[in-house]
């Protein structure tokens, strides 16, 4: 009697929490959701617009690796998302929410553009571009900084701090854009073009080789600090949680700081190398939406360096393959179609991620369970 | 001078309108524990779903009808802001996803189909041009008679008025009744609530999905009588980001927040209607908004003042089994 009560309230889904799984399962679960997203995509053009679906891969292919430039341009996309991605990293496995990198690339490629357009070329090439680039990590530490020490302080909202000061730099760029271009067009032009001081030098002939390189090589630090150094371990336990760190005598406030101030830094060097590897110049849309994009891309690869490049690589796909199906005369697109299809597929991994933290156990397997029992 | 007054105020208030229904939206939405940084989506959702349901009916109508002019925008747009909110409500509750992550990438989706279909639904039909409404946009700009005398309230129609009264609505429903009271118990303590027998997944689903509706209005304002019944891709700019902006200034009050949306409003056109400004230094004024909500954030934060605080569980997803 007891027993069919209870089978009546019981609800048709359940939902448990999973302890691990393997790696390979919960990764297929991921390629099954980017696989699913890309086809939602290919689908919502292909009824949109009549073009084949095979027709609007080989659109996106082209675009991205069509031409040596393209790849370049692929690579140098990628690099430059990879590099905030990791720059967001710490303070996120720290659970910061730091929705701020895109202000504090953003500071940091204005810190750079103000040495530039102040020093001229009264210096050497390389003296200038070590000022710029010691500008550029104090202005983006201070940036992330103030947000961290006001959380460690009194536990003030971080998520929705970061986002204001986004807009603040915006805000401070246009001030100065303002101030240093008289005319009130709005458009610097790159400094130092003649003299090419305070640019970064081409190698083998590449633009764009060395953006690439440096990126490249603060994955491979950002690696190491995360997994093997002392500061690495220490986020990962404030991260879990915070009363643990605190009972092994980790100073909380102490390591919410320092990883704060870090990720700035590491955000004020991307804007550096915005400035002086690519454009030699700044406006409010230098970081081109970059700054979110990466919160996502850091997550998606679950807070390790080594997928992220795997998760930029895939996200800058998406962005310029779907760019260049928009600019394809003949299908009167909006370039806007590829933050559709990059949505799509965000949103398809996101959710993807409750199947690899979550079991669903639904009531007839119960049921079955319960007779075996009886 | 009255003059200078009235023509700066009324400008005012038409740059709030957008604001209140944004904050008023994410107010509701916030009640409930789920931090949307979606809103800046969601509000283009609502405004192009209400462009296309209007171009639709202008385009294979011959003879509009005035109400059904109002009518299918109007409700096209709740449904379009409410389908974008059911998603974030769907991963973030039901799948117990990321909030920040999951709002972030309905942002870049929201605002890539508005300014997809903005750009492009004229095409898609095979005609050239941009998109235009021009009957849709009469209805909507349509007011009393005597708001002639009120500088730019003269051309802004009746969603000026919902704006308040959903408003006013809402501060009264989150303070005066049951289900209101419930719906900040979810918020502040998700697992005392369920333990007190309210369904905590109904009430976010609902409140996500209604603010994302209300928040869809400001869109739906800003492309029908803001801008006359036309499309700019990113015209509706950063109002989206003011508005969770607002809903932090006015420390989660709707009343608080039809003041803001009035202060901000003020100070998002300050530096075009202020006399004897430098360029620089509009751009500086622009930044006070941001500036001022970081201040209050700081100062609510530092003062630990209980009524004046976010909903406890803000950002955070609720599993019942987890301790």
């Amino acid at each position: 009697m007891s027993n069919q009560i209870k089978a009546s309230h019981e609800p048709l889904i359940h939902v448990t929490k999973r302890d691990a799984m393997v790696w390979w399962k919960s990764w297929l679960i991921r390629i099954i959701a980017v696989i699913a997203a890309m086809m939602v995509g290919t689908a919502f053009t292909w009824i949109l617009t009549g073009v084949s679906p095979i027709e609007i891969v080989k659109t996106m292919f082209e675009g991205s690796f069509g031409t040596e430039r393209k790849i370049w341009i692929f690579l140098k996309d990628s690099a430059m998302l990879l590099g905030i991605s990791l720059a967001v990293t710490p303070a996120f496995k720290m659970r910061f929410w730091n929705t701020g990198a895109e202000g504090q690339v953003l500071i940091g490629a204005l810190a750079s553009v103000t040495c530039m357009f102040y020093l001229g070329d009264k210096l050497s090439n390389v003296v200038t571009l070590l000022i710029m680039l010691a500008a550029s990590i104090v202005a983006g530490a201070i940036w992330a900084g103030v947000a961290g020490f006001f959380k460690a302080k009194w536990n003030t909202n971080e998520t929705l701090f970061t986002l204001m000061m986004n807009y603040v730099a915006m805000q401070l760029v246009a001030f100065c854009i303002m101030k240093w271009v008289p005319s009130g067009s709005m458009v610097l032009s790159p400094l130092n073009s003649t003299t090419q001081t305070g640019w970064l030098p081409s190698v083998f002939g590449q633009k764009y080789l060395l953006n690439i390189a440096i990126v490249l090589v603060i994955t491979v630090i950002m690696f190491v600090y995360l997994k093997f150094s002392k500061h690495g371990y220490e986020i990962s336990v404030v991260g879990e949680s915070e009363n643990t760190a605190r009972y092994i005598g980790i100073n909380v406030k102490k390591v919410i700081l320092r990883t704060v101030i870090i990720s700035g830094a590491l955000c004020g060097i991307m804007g550096w190398l915005y400035v002086a590897g690519l454009d030699h110049s700044i406006e409010t849309g230098t970081v081109g939406g970059n700054g979110f994009t990466a919160i996502m891309v850091s997550w998606l690869a679950k807070f390790h360096p080594l997928f992220m490049v795997v998760a930029s690589l895939l996200i800058c796909f998406l962005q310029i393959g779907s760019g260049a199906l928009a600019s394809n005369p003949s299908l009167k697109l909006n370039s806007s179609l590829g933050d559709i299809i990059t949505g799509i597929i965000i949103l398809f991994i996101i959710g993807s991620e409750f199947f690899i933290r979550y079991k669903v156990n639904f009531r007839k397997k119960h049921k079955e369970e319960a007779n075996k029992n009886a | 001078m009255l003059d200078t007054i009235i023509s700066y105020v009324s400008a005012a208030i038409i740059q709030a309108i957008p604001l209140l229904y944004g904050a008023t939206g994410e107010i509701i939405t916030e009640k409930s524990g789920n931090l949307n940084l979606g809103i800046p989506g969601i509000m283009y959702m609502g405004g192009i779903s209400g462009v296309v349901g209007a171009y639709l009916y202008e385009h294979f109508c011959a003879e509009p009808n005035t109400v059904l002019l109002v009518l299918i925008p109007l409700l096209s747009a709740l449904l379009g802001s409410a389908l974008l909110s059911l998603i974030y409500s769907f991963l973030t509750v039901t799948l117990k996803a990321n909030q920040n992550v999951t709002g972030l990438a309905l942002t870049t989706f929201g605002v890539g189909i508005g300014n997809f279909f903005g750009g492009s639904i004229v095409g898609l039909l095979g005609e050239s041009g941009s998109v235009q409404l021009p009957a849709t946009a009469a209805v909507y700009k349509t007011t009393f008679p005597f708001m002639k005398h009120f500088g730019d309230l003269a051309n802004t129609g009746f969603l000026l008025y919902l704006a308040i009264i959903i408003a006013i609505a809402a501060l009264i429903f989150l303070n005066k009744t049951k289900t209101g009271l419930n719906l900040r118990a979810v918020g502040e303590a998700p697992a005392t609530a369920d333990a007190a027998g309210i369904n905590v997944d109904r009430y976010k689903y609902l409140s996500t999905c209604i603010g994302g509706a209300i928040a869809g209005l400001g869109g739906l304002y800003f492309v029908m009588d803001y801008t006359g019944g036309s499309w700019t891709n990113n015209g509706f700019g950063d109002r989206g980001w003011l508005a969770i902006a607002i809903v932090i200034f006015a420390l989660w009050k709707p009343s608080m927040a039809i003041l803001s949306s009035f202060v901000f409003g003020a100070l998002y056109i300050a530096c075009v209607k202020l006399p004897g400004l430098s360029g620089s230094d509009k751009e500086l004024i622009k930044m006070l908004p941001y500036i001022v909500t970081i201040v209050v954030l700081i100062i609510t934060s530092a003062r630990k003042k209980r009524e004046n605080q976010p909903p406890e569980s803000l950002g955070l997803s609720y599993f019942r089994e987890e301790r």
